[in-house]
């Protein structure tokens, strides 16, 4: 059984996932940040491949990736960075990135390495399932890799069907329909939660897009089973020149 | 299966370049129009008001023009097809017709655009004034600083200009913008691509309202010439919208040689170049998979042509197939060989082409054009948005 599975079997609810763009704000605090992450008690690290083009993010963590591309981040010295990272961090790890990177890098190649380093899961918002299901997929799992999907409250039952079963892992629910770091109303957000609820998918759901503070994450962990933090995340790396001590102070905001 | 260069298949797929590679966001937006566009498009009523607007708004049909001294220069025959007769200057407008219409049924009520020159951007702000609809145009920051007169057209149809700030500040940071605009506004907004790129089904969308171009050259070289196949037709390409019209009803006659002209910029080596198909690799961008120009590790570039129509790291996904596949010839003119054949094509025939253009014209001469062969080149846009940088061309010399 995979990192991811494991946690969902033991841990139901408050499942607390954060993100942030590797090689920001130093292309050496990588590895360092997600330490800390680990220590202070968060319980998956969704790392973001830096790209130029990142369609689905907003201002914030297009500036990360800029920064992170700009301080000569890849993902050849992502992996690199990543060689010997699990003598220490224990938790899952997922990578986040789009399409063209990976395509550059091999995609077997990619997941063949991933793999190796010990990475657990895969996020790739523009691998749309037509593709996946063509040969994508089938690469993923030969090398043990869970993909996780994103589900909008615009998709269709059916299609959140469809999505649930290609995904391993869990399910990244979109809070509504936005590029990362948007204001939400959490209302409908709510609602929209139950409602996929109400489906019984098979795989634990995480919200994701406008969760931001112990507030947001508490209520959304009453009915989700848990969520993503990222652009807030980031945004205080970008206010504080400490990063470790960022680190700390934004996690124990929201876990505290 | 007939094997044909025009039409993708379901999945949107030229080959192996095309496809949907988009955020789960825009799924809906874009799977409405992939079910709806086919049957709008074929539907006689959508028909018939697109064709009235081209006629009487547009001013179609363009007319086919014998440059007689061009083709006495090149000792072989040379027609233009004036696209720059075009209400608004430039072949952009047959595409913003279109999508307008589809827009109406389809209940859109926000517009949005990008745009890189700004000739897509005025001829988008064009049709929503004509409609009455919100219009919001993405430009590149950079862009907006060096076009100013288009950027004033738009306001003055009352577009909303809003700078793109993200990335290099150029079309491709514009397109991302717009991109990310439709992502937040997922139920009241069309997104009018202004090329032959994006995600399935724009390239095709976009590829059938500009196939007017080459719809008419096919009746207008039979009248002219009595065959309504020519030996060659040449245009710029930068996504490939006029491009891809320009070709369309040749691409599946073999006879036809079809030409494509690249902005080489500085030269192709020069590290100043957009010359696409010889300095890209396969990748994805904007939501298709084509040929990009990136870094070794999948970090698009920017590309540099004096031309900010042809200045796109991208090529649209029919164009990729027809380079790899061989059915096109792609040949590409530096900054220097364009304006010099922007100053000869006004000083021969009186006509002063977009710097776009211009690069369509600057191969004539690496072509050996035959005594006897008929080359149709695809006059895309009208030269007075580039006067400035024409002006200070002149006052070099």
């Amino acid at each position: 059984m995979g990192r991811l599975q494991d946690l969902f079997e033991k841990k139901k609810t408050g499942v607390l996932n954060v993100y942030f763009t590797a090689g920001f704000p130093e292309k050496k605090s990588t590895v360092e940040i997600m330490r800390v992450l680990q220590a202070e008690g968060v319980d998956i690290i969704e790392l973001g491949m830096p790209y130029s083009d990142p369609l689905a993010d907003g201002p914030v963590i297009q500036e990360s990736s800029a920064v992170a591309l700009k301080n000569g981040m890849s993902i050849a010295a992502l992996f690199d960075q990543l060689k010997s990272f699990r003598n220490e961090i224990h938790i899952p790890v997922i990578l986040m990135g789009y399409m063209n990177p990976v395509m550059q890098f091999g995609f077997e190649a990619f997941c063949k390495k991933a793999a190796e380093v010990g990475i657990d899961g895969l996020i790739l918002p523009d691998l749309p399932p037509f593709e996946f299901e063509q040969s994508h997929g089938e690469i993923m799992k030969q090398h043990g890799l869970d993909f996780i999907f994103l589900v909008t409250p615009e998709t269709s039952e059916e299609r959140v069907r469809k999505l649930d079963q290609l995904s391993s892992g869990f399910l990244y629910a979109v809070s509504s329909s936005s590029t990362t770091g948007k204001e939400k109303n959490m209302d409908a957000v709510v609602s929209y939660i139950d409602r996929l609820n109400a489906y019984q998918l098979k795989n634990p759901i995480l919200v994701g897009f406008g969760i931001k503070d112990k507030a947001s994450f508490h209520l959304i962990s009453g009915h989700a089973n848990g969520g993503i933090i990222g652009s807030a995340f980031i945004h205080q790396l970008q206010k504080e020149v400490n990063y470790t001590a960022a680190t700390q102070t934004f996690i124990r905001s929201i876990l505290q | 299966m007939n094997k044909t260069f025009t039409a993708p298949d379901l999945q949107g797929y030229y080959g192996p370049f095309g496809g949907a590679f988009i955020p789960e966001m825009l799924f809906q937006n874009v799977e409405h129009l992939q079910q709806s566009y086919q049957e709008i498009y074929n539907d006689p009523i959508f028909q018939r008001d697109f064709h009235a607007l081209l006629k009487d708004y547009v001013g179609r049909p363009t007319p086919l023009f014998l440059a007689e001294r061009l083709s006495e220069k090149y000792g072989s025959i040379i027609y233009l097809k004036r696209e720059d007769l075009c209400h608004t200057g430039a072949h952009k407008i047959n595409n913003t017709i279109g999508q307008i219409l589809l827009a109406e049924r389809l209940g859109k009520k926000r517009i949005i655009a990008e745009t890189g020159a700004g000739q897509h951007g005025v001829a988008t702000a064009t049709v929503c004034a004509l409609k009455g609809l919100e219009c919001i145009v993405y430009m590149g920051e950079k862009d907006i600083d060096r076009q100013a007169p288009n950027v004033a057209r738009m306001k003055m149809l009352g577009a909303r200009v809003i700078p793109a700030t993200s990335g290099s500040k150029t079309l491709k940071d514009a397109t991302n913008e717009a991109i990310r605009d439709w992502i937040n506004n997922p139920t009241d907004t069309h997104y009018i691509i202004g090329s032959v790129v994006g995600p399935h089904p724009y390239p095709d969308m976009v590829a059938k309202f500009q196939s007017v171009i080459s719809h008419e050259m096919k009746a207008q070289l039979q009248e002219k010439t009595g065959n309504p196949l020519p030996n060659r037709v040449i245009a710029c390409v930068g996504g490939g919208s006029n491009a891809a019209g320009a070709f369309y009803h040749f691409l599946d006659e073999p006879s036809v040689e079809i030409v494509a002209v690249e902005a080489a910029g500085h030269g192709i080596t020069s590290g100043l170049s957009a010359a696409t198909t010889q300095l890209g690799v396969p990748g994805i961008l904007h939501g298709s998979k084509s040929i990009v120009m990136q870094t070794s590790d999948g970090q698009v570039v920017e590309p540099h042509s004096i031309s900010a129509g042809l200045d796109y790291p991208g090529i649209g996904p029919m164009h990729a197939h027809l380079f790899s596949s061989g059915r096109g010839r792609f040949l590409s003119a530096t900054d220097e060989q364009a304006m010099h054949a922007a100053f000869e094509v006004s000083k021969l025939e009186g006509i002063i082409p977009a710097l776009e253009t211009a690069h369509a014209f600057a191969v004539l001469g690496d072509l050996q054009l035959q005594k006897g062969e008929v080359s149709v080149i695809c006059l895309s846009g009208r030269g007075d948005k580039d006067l400035s940088t024409y002006m200070n061309a002149m006052n070099e010399q």
